[in-house]
């Protein structure tokens, strides 16, 4: 039974054929956990709140800064510097004070993922960074939750719905489906670098909240087993099929002991000590005679490398090898540019984890430039 | 041989939007090389590639017409 003022409140979708009374008290029970209140978490949690979701979390550990403003249109320029769990809260009371919000002003880590998630019927994604969204998908693989995905950059955004089983298909498909592992640190941009349309986020954030709507009341087709590209330069929107894959499952942690163990900052490669070593200080250290130098490139690669010793290990045998080797405590791996070198580095760290590894910054390439320079 | 390819984000950057002709290509696995020898900053970005908008999870076969998709992930939110 719904109140007068809750008839009134929810008039407009109550009266859509498909939806009625018995679709918003599906709503008034669902609980729906939001994982970041940023460009894409805000856009859904108002939305979501404005249509009687019942039981709401919102997951942050940040606060409001200018440069969020062109697209969190949730928070005001009086907002800056304030958290924006509590602030956003506060708007959503505002907005619908009938619903339960629940803060949790914190980082979504291993440690306390499961519980969190646990609690909640389904999850929105709205992260900014592989390590994030990587523990998400895992933590509701293990717990069975569906959790519905979305990612900007630019002018482009992709939605998804994963790990909800449709009309008893058996079939449920996850983010490591489609991208098995997290990419090498550095090779794709984030936001911070390439920016992104505000009305992306906004676009791609309501999608996500109208999945939701689709997946509690049970109206509609959601995007499972597929990801939605969205381009709003061109209005042009691809649907991509996912398949379930054994090699993806067997990337994922199996149960709550390893996924308590998996270093999910490790493998999208955040590092809280820098890993990278400049042309300057590499010049030093050779200078200095102490080191091993590896060249991770492929063996056909340019340029040649015999100014200083280098022992020669393409990347797909760098695992296989590295640990035979005699080697100095300071290891120095260098590729083209510095990007394969950096995942080098963690290769290396996780074989040898005393050694201290770093990556020439830039590569052979950048060092070459620099030693022109010096010569000139 | 021509086939379609459609590439988004960063690897649209890269190699455009564009239709391709490519001879005696066979597979995915041999078009990912293909591709990284043309325009060698693919071999440091991971990208999925969806064919006649099914995304494979192994080498597969290419064939006359088809229309492929090049992938990246997005991280931002």
């Amino acid at each position: 039974m719904l109140s007068t003022e809750n008839h009134l409140r929810y008039q407009r979708q109550i009266q859509l054929k498909e939806f009625g009374v018995a679709a918003q008290i599906k709503l008034f029970d669902a609980k729906v956990l939001i994982i970041g209140a940023g460009g894409l978490g805000c856009p859904a949690l108002q939305y979501l709140a404005a249509a009687g979701i019942g039981t709401i979390g919102i997951v942050d550990f940040d606060v409001v800064d200018i440069s969020n403003l062109q697209r969190q249109i949730l928070y005001t320029t009086d907002d800056i510097g304030k958290s924006k769990v509590k602030t956003a809260a506060e708007r959503i009371k505002q907005l619908n004070p009938d619903i339960q919000i629940n803060i949790l002003n914190l980082k979504l880590q291993n440690k306390n993922a499961l519980e969190i998630i646990s609690a909640y019927d389904l999850v929105i994604d709205g992260s900014d960074n592989f390590s994030t969204r990587y523990l998400i998908n895992d933590a509701c693989v293990l717990l069975n939750k569906p959790f519905i995905y979305g990612a900007v950059l630019r002018f482009e955004g992709q939605v998804g719905v994963f790990n909800f089983e449709e009309n008893n298909s058996n079939i449920k498909t996850n983010y490591r489906d489609l991208f098995p592992e997290p990419p090498v640190e550095n090779t794709i941009l984030s936001c911070n670098e390439a920016g992104v349309l505000g009305v992306v986020p906004a676009l791609i954030g309501t999608m996500q909240a109208t999945e939701a709507i689709k997946i509690i009341t049970g109206i509609g087709k959601p995007i499972c087993n597929k990801i939605i590209s969205y381009n709003v330069l061109n209005n042009e929107m691809h649907e991509f099929e996912i398949f379930s894959d054994e090699k993806s499952k067997s990337k994922m942690p199996k149960n709550e002991k390893e996924f308590l163990a998996f270093n999910y900052d490790w493998i999208c490669g955040v590092s809280h000590v820098s890993n990278e070593i400049s042309a300057e200080n590499f010049d030093l250290l050779i200078a200095g005679n102490k080191i091993t130098v590896i060249d991770v490139r492929e063996l056909s690669e340019l340029p040649i490398v015999s100014e200083f010793p280098n022992i020669k290990i393409p990347m797909n045998e760098l695992e296989e090898k590295i640990s035979a080797l005699k080697i100095a405590d300071t290891i120095v791996v260098f590729c083209q540019t510095g990007i394969r070198s950096l995942n080098a580095v963690k290769i290396i760290n996780k074989i040898i984890p005393n050694a201290s590894v770093s990556s020439l910054h830039g590569g052979i390439i950048e060092w070459k430039k620099h030693q022109n320079k010096i010569h000139i | 041989m021509e086939i379609k390819i459609i590439a988004f984000g960063q690897i649209a950057d890269i190699i455009g939007n564009s239709i391709m002709s490519i001879n005696e290509i066979k597979d995915t696995e041999e078009l990912r090389k293909k591709l990284s020898n043309a325009f060698p900053q693919l071999n440091e970005i991971s990208y999925g590639i969806a064919i006649n908008k099914k995304n494979i999870n192994k080498n597969t076969e290419i064939n006359m017409g088809d229309i492929v998709a090049l992938l990246p992930p997005f991280s931002g939110g």
